[in-house]
This record gives C-alpha cells, sequence and structure tokens, in this order.
C-alpha cells in the first residue's frame, strides 16, 4: 500500500472563502483518514469487510450529524462543515462517507427535524458519537426512483403499531441498533416509524455480492408483524416530503463527497504522471495526458465553486431541492469521468489495488445510482426549469 | 504543575519554498503553515499527558503576529488550556528566545518544553537561550519524560545508547521525537477552542544576527531508469557520467 500523501488542490485558491474554523475541521478529517482509514482501506474493500472499528473515531472527529445542535450531541456545525468532512472521508473510500452520510443525514436528521423532544434525547447523543448507528428504510425490492408507490405498511393496534413490508439496498442495516423505517399508515399517508434491533419479526440480512461500496455494509430490512410502540413514530412531518426532506441533506454531504472521490484520483493520475517514463520521459510532459489532466482539474474547480456555493445557500436555509439535485448529479459525474481518465492514465496499474482509482471508480457507480439516480436528477432540473412533469 | 509549551509555525513540508524583498525574507505567499511538529507531536502532547496525570494547567507561548492564530488554535483544539502569543515578528532565534523568556520570567511555570527545533530554520538553539535567560537547567533532545516530586527525568539518544538524566524543575526541555505521539484534536476540543483565552502581549527584543541572503539547493538532477538487467550499463554511466566511481 502507498503511503497515502495526499494534501489537496484548490486551483481557483477557495481555501480563502472558509474560516480557520473549516480548514481546521478539514484537516483534521484528513489527519484522521491518512492515520486511521487509508491504511486498511484496501484490505477492507477487497475482504467486503466494513471496519467497524472505526466508529467511535468517526463520531471524535465529528462526522456524525455534525450540524446536530450541542445540546443533543452534535457539534452545532455550519453546512460547510458538514461538507468538508464529507469530502474528505469519500476522499478515502465512498463506503466510509455512506456510512457517516446515512448516519447524519438520513438518522440524526429526521430524529432532529421531525422527532419528540424525547425521541431526540434518547437517539441523538448515541448516534453522535458513534455508540448507536443507525439505517433509513425508504428504497423497496420494487420501489426504488418511486418511492410513493412503497407498500411497507402498518396498522393500528393499542398503543402499539404493527408493520409489515420490506426495504432493500440500505447502507449500515446488517449493524444499526436502530432504523428510520418509512411506511404507510391504514389511510395511505407515509409516516416514518423508529424500529429498534432486537424488536420481534424486524431482522436486517446482509446483501452479499457487490462489487462497489465494498467496505460498507448493506442489507435488507424485513419487517414482518413487528409491534412498535406508538411513541416511535416520528410526530413532526408525514407525508413523503419527509423523506425528501433528509434525502436533500444527504445528497448535498454527496455532492461534497464526490469532489473527494475526483480529488484523489486527480492527485494520483498528477503524481504518477510525473513519475512514469516512457520514451525517455515523464508521461505528464506528453499532451495527451496533459488534456486529461487540464480537463480533470477544470471539472473538479467548477465542482468546487457550485458545491461552495450551495453551502452558503445552505447554510442560509435558501438552496433548493433542485439546486441540490443539480449539484449531486454534476458532481458524481464529475467524479465518475475522472475515475475514468485517471485509471487510463495509470494503465495497468490503475486497475490494481495498488492504487484506489479502480476502487473509487467501482464506488462511485453506486453514488450515482443512490439518493436519486442520475436520470431521475436530470428530471429534477427538468421540472424545476420547464414547470413539467416527465416523470409519469 | 504548570507547564509552557512554546509552539511555533512552520510552512507544511509540501510547500513551495521562495524569497522575497531581494532574497532576504522567506515568501509567505501562498504557503500553508502548520504547527511545527516537535512542537506538537511531542511537546505539546507530553504535555496534555502530563497534566491529564497529574493535574495542572498547559498555556501555549507563539512569538508572532496575527497570521499564527490558526496554529494557535489548533494547540487550544489539541487540548491546551490557553494561549499566549507575543505580537512581534521574530528574525532570529535570539530574538524569539529573548520574548519567549521574558514572558515566562516570574509566571512559575513548573516546566518549559520546546521542539527540538522549527522545521524551517532548524537552529535548534531557542531553549537552551531560554534557559540561559531565565538561568534554568536544560535538557536537550528529550526521547522519554516523567515527573515526579519536582524532578523530571528525562531520556536522551546518544551516539551507541542511550542517556536517563534527572534535573529539579523548574527546567527546560527539548523535545526529540518519541517522546509522545502525535494527537489528531476531536470535534470537542474544536469546539472549545472557540472559547480558550488566546492572550495577546506586546514585546519587542533586539536580533544577535542578520540574514544577509537566502538561496534555494540546487535542482536534483533527473532520475534515470536502468533496467535491473543491465548492471554493466550502470556502472559504465556511474563511471563516465556521473564519475563517482
Amino acid at each position: 500500500m502507498r503511503t497515502d500523501n495526499y494534501a489537496g488542490h484548490d486551483y481557483y485558491q477557495l481555501d480563502e472563502w472558509l474560516t480557520e474554523e473549516h480548514k481546521l475541521i478539514r484537516d483534521t478529517a484528513r489527519a484522521w483518514v491518512k492515520k486511521e482509514v487509508s491504511p486498511i482501506i484496501e484490505d477492507a474493500a477487497e475482504n467486503c469487510a466494513f471496519p467497524k472499528h472505526l466508529l467511535p473515531g468517526l463520531g471524535e472527529i465529528g462526522a456524525f450529524g455534525p450540524y446536530i445542535p450541542e445540546e443533543y450531541g452534535g457539534a452545532g456545525l455550519d453546512q460547510i462543515s458538514y461538507g468538508l468532512i464529507m469530502q474528505e472521508l469519500e476522499r478515502c473510500d465512498s463506503g466510509l462517507r455512506s456510512t457517516a452520510s446515512v448516519q447524519s443525514s438520513l438518522v440524526m436528521y429526521p430524529i432532529w427535524k421531525y422527532g419528540s423532544e424525547e425521541q431526540r434525547k434518547k437517539y441523538l447523543p448515541k448516534l453522535a458519537s458513534g455508540e448507536w448507528m443507525g439505517c433509513f428504510g425508504l428504497t423497496e425490492p420494487d420501489h426504488g426512483s418511486n418511492p410513493g408507490g412503497m407498500t411497507t405498511n402498518f396498522k393500528e393496534d393499542g398503543d402499539h403499531v404493527i408493520l409489515n413490508g420490506a426495504k432493500m439496498w440500505i447502507s449500515n442495516a446488517p449493524f444499526a441498533q436502530v432504523a428510520v423505517v418509512w411506511a404507510k399508515n391504514e389511510a395511505g399517508r407515509i409516516k416514518g416509524i423508529l424500529v429498534e434491533r432486537g424488536m420481534e419479526g424486524f431482522s436486517t440480512p446482509t446483501m452479499k455480492g457487490k462489487w462497489s461500496l465494498r467496505a460498507s455494509d448493506t442489507g435488507e430490512l424485513i419487517f414482518d408483524n413487528v409491534r412498535v410502540p406508538k411513541e416511535n413514530i416520528l410526530p413532526g412531518r408525514d407525508g413523503l416530503g419527509a423523506p425528501l426532506s433528509c434525502l436533500d441533506s444527504a445528497r448535498y454531504g454527496i455532492a461534497w463527497g464526490a469532489i473527494g472521490a475526483a480529488l484523489d484520483c486527480y492527485d494520483v493520475a498528477l503524481q504518477y504522471s510525473k513519475e512514469r517514463q516512457q520514451f525517455d520521459r515523464p508521461i505528464g510532459g506528453f499532451q495527451l495526458q496533459q488534456k486529461k489532466l487540464a480537463e480533470m482539474i477544470t471539472e473538479i474547480t467548477k465542482a468546487q465553486l457550485l458545491t461552495y456555493r450551495l453551502g452558503t445557500l445552505r447554510n442560509e436555509g435558501r438552496a433548493t431541492s433542485a439546486q441540490i439535485s443539480m449539484a449531486k448529479r454534476n458532481n458524481v459525474e464529475t467524479a465518475l469521468n475522472v475515475a475514468r481518465e485517471a485509471r487510463q492514465m495509470l494503465g495497468g496499474m490503475g486497475i490494481t489495488g495498488e492504487y484506489p482509482i479502480m476502487r473509487h471508480m467501482m464506488n462511485l457507480e453506486s453514488v450515482v445510482t443512490y439518493e436519486g439516480t442520475h436520470d431521475i436528477h436530470l428530471l429534477i432540473t427538468g421540472l424545476d426549469v420547464t414547470g413539467l412533469n416527465a416523470f409519469t | 504543575m504548570n507547564i509552557l509549551v512554546c509552539i511555533s509555525q512552520a510552512p507544511d513540508t509540501t510547500s513551495r519554498i521562495a524569497f522575497t524583498n531581494g532574497d532576504k525574507e522567506f515568501d509567505p505567499n501562498g504557503v500553508q503553515f502548520i504547527v511545527n511538529p516537535y512542537d506538537e507531536w511531542y511537546a505539546l502532547v507530553r504535555a496534555l499527558e502530563l497534566k491529564e496525570a497529574g493535574g495542572g494547567t498547559v498555556t501555549t507561548l507563539t512569538v508572532g503576529d496575527a497570521s499564527t492564530d490558526p496554529v494557535i488554535r489548533k494547540a487550544l483544539a489539541i487540548g491546551a488550556d490557553a494561549a499566549v502569543r507575543v505580537d512581534f515578528k521574530p528574525t532570529d532565534s535570539m530574538q524569539t528566545a529573548r520574548l519567549i523568556a521574558a514572558h515566562a520570567e516570574g509566571k512559575g511555570y513548573d516546566l518549559i518544553l520546546c521542539g527540538k527545533e522549527t522545521i524551517d530554520y532548524n537552529g535548534s538553539v531557542v531553549p537552551g537561550m531560554v534557559a540561559a535567560l531565565l538561568d534554568l537547567p536544560y535538557v536537550a533532545l528529550g526521547t522519554k519524560l516523567e515527573v515526579a516530586n519536582g524532578v523530571a527525568t528525562v531520556m536522551r539518544e546518544v551516539t551507541g545508547g542511550e542517556e536517563e538524566v534527572e534535573v529539579t524543575l523548574p527546567a527546560v526541555v527539548s523535545a526529540a521525537k518519541g517522546m509522545a505521539e502525535q494527537r489528531i484534536p476531536n470535534m470537542r476540543g474544536i469546539m472549545s477552542a472557540r472559547t480558550k483565552p488566546l492572550q495577546v502581549e506586546a514585546g519587542s527584543a533586539d536580533a544577535a544576527t542578520v540574514v544577509r541572503t537566502f538561496s534555494l539547493p540546487e535542482d536534483k538532477g533527473s532520475c534515470k531508469m536502468i533496467p535491473a538487467d543491465q548492471a554493466e550499463e550502470l556502472i559504465r554511466l556511474l563511471r563516465e557520467e556521473a564519475k563517482v566511481i
């Protein structure tokens, strides 16, 4: 395994827009990743083994719900801090970032925004420290891009509800202590329910055979007449807008994360191009290689500008779902293109585990699909600019 | 025990080094500064370990202008209780040492810990000068440091072995690799650093030396790769081109 000498790339001096605290938070996440994750990530991905021992460390660097207020165990940071942490995690591995963004945006965020005070106090501090992990159940085997068609449902039974159905492609499911599950009540209205591990009839089988996000655990959530106390229902909001607002937060984190993956691929390709000699000179001196590198850093810089602006809008509570969709879609596509070009620059070495590029590329095939596919985000922008719905 | 840790900033090792003002000054433009690693990883962390084991306070002292505040905040995020910055941009070690000594005089610090050197100027003389100015004992290049009953025991590397030194506090010790392990700040530390005191003191002192000029080392020649099965070619090049054999 190579030594991780990554030092970041800031072609347009965007660091000048960051506060000293932003930089300290980013550099802390970067230092932690280099010390704790870089040395083991290739093995974890190769063995398809989620490195659970990293969870307390992720909690310590503030990767779990950094924008959650301090009274609930969070760090009370702004959205740019959250983005920078996600960027540094995905710079190492999209699976690592996925674990943290699910915990932050899809578990802690709905409990903070839509939970009761009792629910916030019970769950958020444990989730912030990594003592407890959570997962988010929206996607079903037959309902991916169309979550509103979900069939998971619950019926009232005194002071409990009886939950039935199944969720699929759920990050963190195999080890999570709590699942935020979206299900329809008898009137067909979507509500969020906190389902805890150990409740009878609730199981979380691991999904095997992934060639992507191998260092992150993915599973199913199966509910077979699970009796859940009514006090576990999120009271603050119902309807599809509730889970979609969580996805806004997660997609925002992905927009930053994807820049991290792109930066790592660019960094590796740039270094390699200066060292690798063919025809008696470094390949970085050839025009075709320079075209690749120049286009990579151009696209990365554009993504950085787009995303920083999105962060300031989000800090002010003004970022729209459609703006977040644009950034998620653009940045993941940029990261995939950078990974593919970087892979070519490394020739045969690019397909090996000596370098992170192939792992990033395989991971990004999930990232371009989850939390709204590439095509669905295109339709969101299309709907936003025309006012005409092209989904159905 | 009250410990003073001297914290300096230094350019990140990946920085491109350039000079200005007729090559008489280091050009900080575009340079990313970090906490001098010997100060951060060894002196500060060992001070924090001693405080955690035996109580007391850890105060950092930096001689520099406001551009050094980010590295001071990092030291606070790692765990120092308070920070002092002497608002002066030094040009040599004597100036820095005089200002550190002027601050420390009469403050009752039991131990003054410094990194063994800064990774930019590599002078390694500030801690010794501080000790001399304060008339305190000095142990240089400690790789281990224990304190009990007002006595510090310092392990030092010497040629071919190790030396164990005892010194009665107060004293000045400079920290070399091995004294502690790097600590990455956690989010709690970063948050609490916002409200920890950073006291700025005025100060000035005379320098003992004047820098006439800085220059960069010559570029390393390009690397020529010789396939492993062409040893004769390697020997020919070493003899005829490099002229080293």
